[in-house]
C-alpha cells in the first residue's frame, strides 16, 4: 500500500478518503484537517489563550499536541475524578506530556475542591456515573477557564464522538441538544467559548496520530464506562461505515452544513446565576450544585418542573459519557 | 505469532504467513477500529506478518475492546 501523496510505503489507511499515508504525510493530513476546522468555524484566533481539557486519552493529548504544533498558546486542564488506578495513570500521562512540551497543566481534584469523587457520586446520587462525571467536567472546565482568564476551552471530541452523539440525539429527536451540537459554542455571559477542533478527524486518525507522535496515552478504558449508550451508537455507526466508508462523515458534516441551522430556534433556554455558585443556569441552582448537594446530603431548595425535565434528559445525553464534554450545565 | 489484545489485556497464538487483514477477519475485528502495531510501527491491512512476529492490536474506540 502506497502513500497517496508521496508514493512511499503507507502506515495508515483512511478508507473514507480512499487513501493511505506514510508517517510524514499522515501527520500533515491530520494537521490540515484541524487547521481547516479552525479556519472554517473561526474556532481559535491567533491571540487566544486556549485551555485544553485533558483526560489522558488519545484524543485530548493529540489535540493539545496539534494546537501547540499549529502555534497556539495552549495550557492543559486535568480534572482528577478519583477513579482509582485509572485516574492515577491518567494524571501521570497528562503531567508527563506537559513536562515533555514545557507547557502548563492546570490540575483540579474533584474530591479536594468539591468534596466528592465520581464513584461516590455514582453510588449516592440519582444520576448515572457517566452523567455526573460529564456534568462535573463541564462545570469545572468552564469555571477554571473563567478564573484563569482563558478565551477558549478546547475539547477532544472527534468525528466518531460527534457522529454518535448526533445519532443519539436524532433517534430521540432531542432538538434542543441538536441545536447546540456544533464545533463552536460561542461565549456567553458566564460561559467561555467552547470548541471541538477534532470534529473532522476520526477516532482511528487521532489514535494513529498520537501513536506516530510518540505520545504516551491511556489505552485502558474507564472501568465505569462499560455498556454505555454512546458505545452502542458508535458500534452501529461503525457497521454502516464498514459497508459504506464515509457514512459517518457525511452524516455529521452534512448535518453541520445543511441541517443544523434548521434547529437553531430550539436553543432558547434563558440563564441566570446559580444561587449557590454563581454559574449560569436555567433555574435557581445549577445542575452541578444540585448533584453535589445530593451526594453530600446537603439541602437545596426544590427545583422547578422545567429543571426536572431538563435533568432527566441529561441522563441520556451521550456526549456526557466521553472525555471532556460540553461547557457548564447546558446540553452540548 | 504472538498477538496481544487490549481492554482487557490478553495474548493469543495465531498463525502468521498472511496479511493483517486476514488476521483481523479471523478475530472478527473491524480494521477501522484498531491500530495494528509491530516493533513500534503501524501496519496497514495489506502488510504481511510472519510466525515470528509479535503484534499488538490496540482498540481506538473509547469504550471499546479488541
Amino acid at each position: 500500500m502506497k502513500c497517496r501523496r508521496c508514493r512511499r510505503p503507507a502506515v495508515v489507511e483512511v478508507r473514507r478518503h480512499n487513501a493511505a499515508f506514510c508517517r510524514p504525510c499522515f501527520l500533515h493530513h491530520v494537521r490540515e484537517q484541524v487547521r481547516r476546522a479552525i479556519a472554517r468555524h473561526d474556532l481559535i484566533r491567533p491571540e487566544d489563550r486556549v485551555l485544553v481539557a485533558v483526560s489522558g486519552g488519545k484524543d485530548s493529548l493529540a489535540l493539545w499536541d496539534l494546537l501547540l504544533e499549529l502555534g497556539y498558546e495552549a495550557d492543559g486542564l486535568y480534572l482528577g475524578l478519583g477513579i482509582g488506578e485509572y485516574s492515577a495513570r491518567s494524571g501521570e500521562v497528562a503531567r508527563a506530556f506537559a513536562r515533555s512540551r514545557g507547557v502548563t497543566l492546570v490540575e483540579v481534584d474533584l474530591a479536594r475542591e468539591y468534596g466528592f469523587d465520581v464513584p461516590t457520586a455514582g453510588r449516592r446520587g440519582s444520576r448515572s456515573t457517566c452523567a455526573v462525571c460529564g456534568l462535573s467536567k463541564r462545570y469545572v472546565f468552564n469555571r477554571a477557564a473563567l478564573e484563569g482568564g482563558y478565551d477558549v476551552i478546547a475539547t477532544g471530541h472527534n468525528l466518531d464522538d460527534e457522529a454518535a452523539t448526533l445519532l443519539g440525539n436524532t433517534l430521540r429527536w432531542q432538538t434542543e441538544y441538536m441545536a447546540r451540537q456544533s464545533p463552536l459554542l460561542p461565549s456567553e455571559p458566564g460561559f467561555v467559548k467552547k470548541v471541538k477542533p477534532l470534529y473532522r478527524v476520526s477516532e482511528l486518525e487521532t489514535a494513529a496520530y498520537a501513536f506516530l507522535r510518540g505520545i504516551d496515552y491511556v489505552v485502558e478504558e474507564c472501568p465505569l464506562v462499560a455498556g454505555n449508550t454512546q458505545l452502542r451508537y458508535k458500534q452501529a455507526m461503525n457497521q454502516l461505515e464498514q459497508a459504506s466508508p464515509g457514512t459517518k462523515a457525511q452524516f455529521l458534516l452534512g448535518y453541520l452544513e445543511r441541517a443544523a441551522a434548521l434547529f437553531a430556534a430550539e436553543d432558547r433556554s434563558e440563564l441566570r446565576p446559580c444561587e449557590r455558585c454563581g454559574q449560569p443556569t436555567p433555574g435557581r441552582f445549577c445542575a452541578f450544585c444540585r448533584a453535589r448537594a445530593q451526594v453530600l446530603g446537603e439541602r437545596l431548595e426544590p427545583v422547578t418542573d422545567r429543571e426536572l425535565a431538563h435533568e432527566s434528559s441529561e441522563e441520556v445525553l451521550p456526549a456526557e459519557v466521553y472525555g471532556p464534554a460540553a461547557v457548564g450545565g447546558r446540553p452540548s | 505469532m504472538k498477538v496481544r489484545l487490549r481492554n482487557p489485556d490478553r495474548e493469543l497464538d495465531l498463525a502468521g504467513g498472511r496479511r493483517v487483514r486476514e488476521v483481523l477477519i479471523e478475530l472478527g475485528i473491524d480494521p477501522d477500529t484498531v491500530l495494528v502495531i509491530r516493533d513500534g510501527e503501524l501496519l496497514t491491512r495489506e502488510e504481511r506478518v510472519s510466525d515470528d512476529d509479535r503484534l499488538e492490536i490496540r482498540p481506538v474506540i473509547s469504550g471499546g475492546a479488541a
